[in-house]
């Protein structure tokens, strides 16, 4: 009875978490799930069209959800056995899918609608630290702007807090890798997925225009809280 | 190092005779007043070979326009504004491009992006034909079957690279001439020497010319080559292509050319490994496996007397 309690909070739990956290399996592996976006598909038009929003986070991110679900549970099959090479043959598929689950549930959480404050600038804590770090918020917007749109293929663009150098920096990451593949202490702020799915179908091949359109509709409060947390 | 260079111009030779006369033409455009820098193009993409609309409704008007019209073009501009007065202006783009590669050493030199995205667009254009599709020939199936055990083993093969390569690349069938990874080392066991058919996928811009393979068609599996007509749906892409779109006969015309090169460059090799084998058998020096050598001599005079069977 109490072992059931514990389960259906935990359960509770993971959904409040937005899904990044697994579920719990009462045996085998754990599993992950899509994270519910917090706004509506065409809630951050016109920067990002309902379209897009929609295809992204039903079809890619769970895409992704599902194939590492998949990866997961042969990971745990080979292990079991002691499979050394199918362990090391499943890491590309992993990191992958894994690492598009990571950062697409991170990328949901950095927008919002401009009604719900979306696009409305940092103060306070992460502000100052932008100031100190780049100058002022137009030039690290102008950095972000220029990495993203010069990243070669596909990939993401980051503002990343260096937890050990205690500093703020914008990074490039390609594919599905995920911030941590750049250094150990970095913590995601905000990434931008500069990948063609995430502005084809509106854009075209003009990135930049995503690009500049898009701050419009970022969600500083949660970057701010993730600075917070991470500095505290 | 005669390897290397016999490859850089073997794989001239394939730009060269891929290319249509109208491309690859270095075409230095001079304005009347000298003060004015207008912009110089060295390298042009091939025109399209069939209409825009041709490969509906399997890729649309729009997709081949948005394509070839914008993202290939952006290519040409860049290129062009970059190698003015650098140590690449007046190559061709083959050798622009195997030049700038670096060997793969670091990262490539900035041209090198731009100058593969042109060759390998060109290339994918023209392993398309409206109305393709279809089924490879009697003799290309041979070749199929023993590389791949199968027609649908090959499909597969092709289905797994397309969504196995994990970002923005290409997939590619090409021929190659050994075993081994790069076709400038050659294998030991002379049996693996054989020129073979390969399904490779590559990242992004990088194509199997810069490890000496001889691409024989080419699948854009960018988002951009997709989206607009199978937004996520990448298999149906490759799938699509390969059913109703990739020509054959193009795929058996460029695999001909390779081998008769294959041919050129390597039969004098093996021509002098024969005879090295007869002196160091005539001089009955010991071997430490006396089966294999006579194996050696057995491989070496078959792979001779029908090289690559085409």
């Amino acid at each position: 009875m109490a072992l059931r309690t514990l389960a259906s909070r935990k359960a509770l739990v993971a959904a409040a978490l937005g899904g990044a956290r697994p579920l719990p399996a009462a045996r085998g592996v754990a599993t992950f799930a899509l994270p519910d976006l917090t706004y509506d598909y065409g809630a951050l038009e016109p920067a990002i069209s309902g379209e897009i929003m929609q295809l992204h986070h039903q079809k890619h991110h769970a895409a992704y959800v599902a194939n590492y679900n998949k990866a997961l549970e042969k990971l745990d099959a080979a292990v079991a056995k002691g499979d050394a090479s199918a362990v090391v043959q499943l890491q590309s598929v992993i990191k992958f899918n894994g690492g598009g689950h990571v950062n697409h549930s991170i990328f949901w959480k950095n927008l919002k609608p401009v009604s719900e404050g979306g696009g409305e600038p940092p103060h306070e804590k992460l502000g100052w630290a932008i100031d100190e770090d780049f100058g002022s918020f137009e030039a690290l917007v102008k950095k972000v702007n220029a990495e993203g749109a010069a990243l070669q293929g596909s990939g993401w663009v980051w503002l990343a807090l260096d937890k050990e150098a205690k500093k703020l920096r914008v990074e490039t990451t390609a594919n599905q890798d995920p911030l941590v593949t750049k250094g150990i202490n970095l913590v995601p702020l905000l990434g931008i997925d500069v990948w063609e799915h995430a502005y084809y179908l509106q854009y075209k091949n003009v990135r930049p225009d995503y690009l500049s359109n898009i701050w419009k509709v970022m969600n500083w409060k949660y970057a701010g809280e993730v600075y917070e947390n991470a500095t505290a | 190092m005669n390897d290397v260079a016999d490859d850089e111009s073997a794989s001239d030779a394939e730009t060269e005779e891929n290319a249509d006369a109208n491309g690859d033409t270095v075409d230095a455009l001079e304005s009347s007043d000298p003060d004015e820098v207008g912009p110089v193009t060295w390298i042009e993409q091939q025109p399209l070979p069939y209409p825009s609309d041709a490969l509906e409704p399997y890729i649309s008007k729009e997709t081949v326009e948005q394509h070839w019209g914008i993202h290939q073009h952006i290519h040409v501009e860049r290129l062009n504004g970059m190698i003015g007065g650098s140590e690449w202006e007046g190559m061709s783009l083959g050798q622009m491009m195997l030049s700038s590669f670096n060997e793969g050493r670091e990262a490539p030199h900035p041209p090198f992006f731009h100058a593969a995205q042109i060759w390998n667009h060109d290339f994918y254009w023209r392993s398309m034909q409206p109305g393709g599709g279809s089924k490879p020939s009697e003799r290309l199936l041979k070749f199929i079957k023993r590389d791949f055990g199968s027609y649908d083993g090959m499909i597969q093969q092709f289905m797994d690279a397309a969504l196995t390569q994990f970002g923005s690349g290409w997939v590619w069938l090409s021929y190659k001439g050994s075993k081994l990874p790069h076709v400038n080392s050659r294998s030991p066991i002379p049996s693996d020497n054989y020129g073979r058919l390969v399904i490779s996928k590559t990242p992004n811009a990088i194509n199997p010319l810069v490890w000496g393979h001889s691409p024989l068609l080419a699948i854009d599996v960018w988002e951009h080559a997709y989206y607009l007509d199978y937004e996520d749906r990448r298999a149906d892409y490759v799938s699509t292509f390969l059913e109703k779109l990739l020509s054959w006969e193009t795929v058996e015309s460029r695999l001909k050319k390779a081998v008769i090169r294959a041919i050129e460059r390597d039969g004098h090799v093996s021509r002098k490994h024969v005879r090295k084998q007869l002196l160091a058998q005539g001089k009955s020096r010991i071997r430490a496996r006396p089966q294999q050598a006579n194996e050696n001599a057995r491989g070496q005079t078959s792979s001779q007397e029908k090289p690559l069977g085409v």
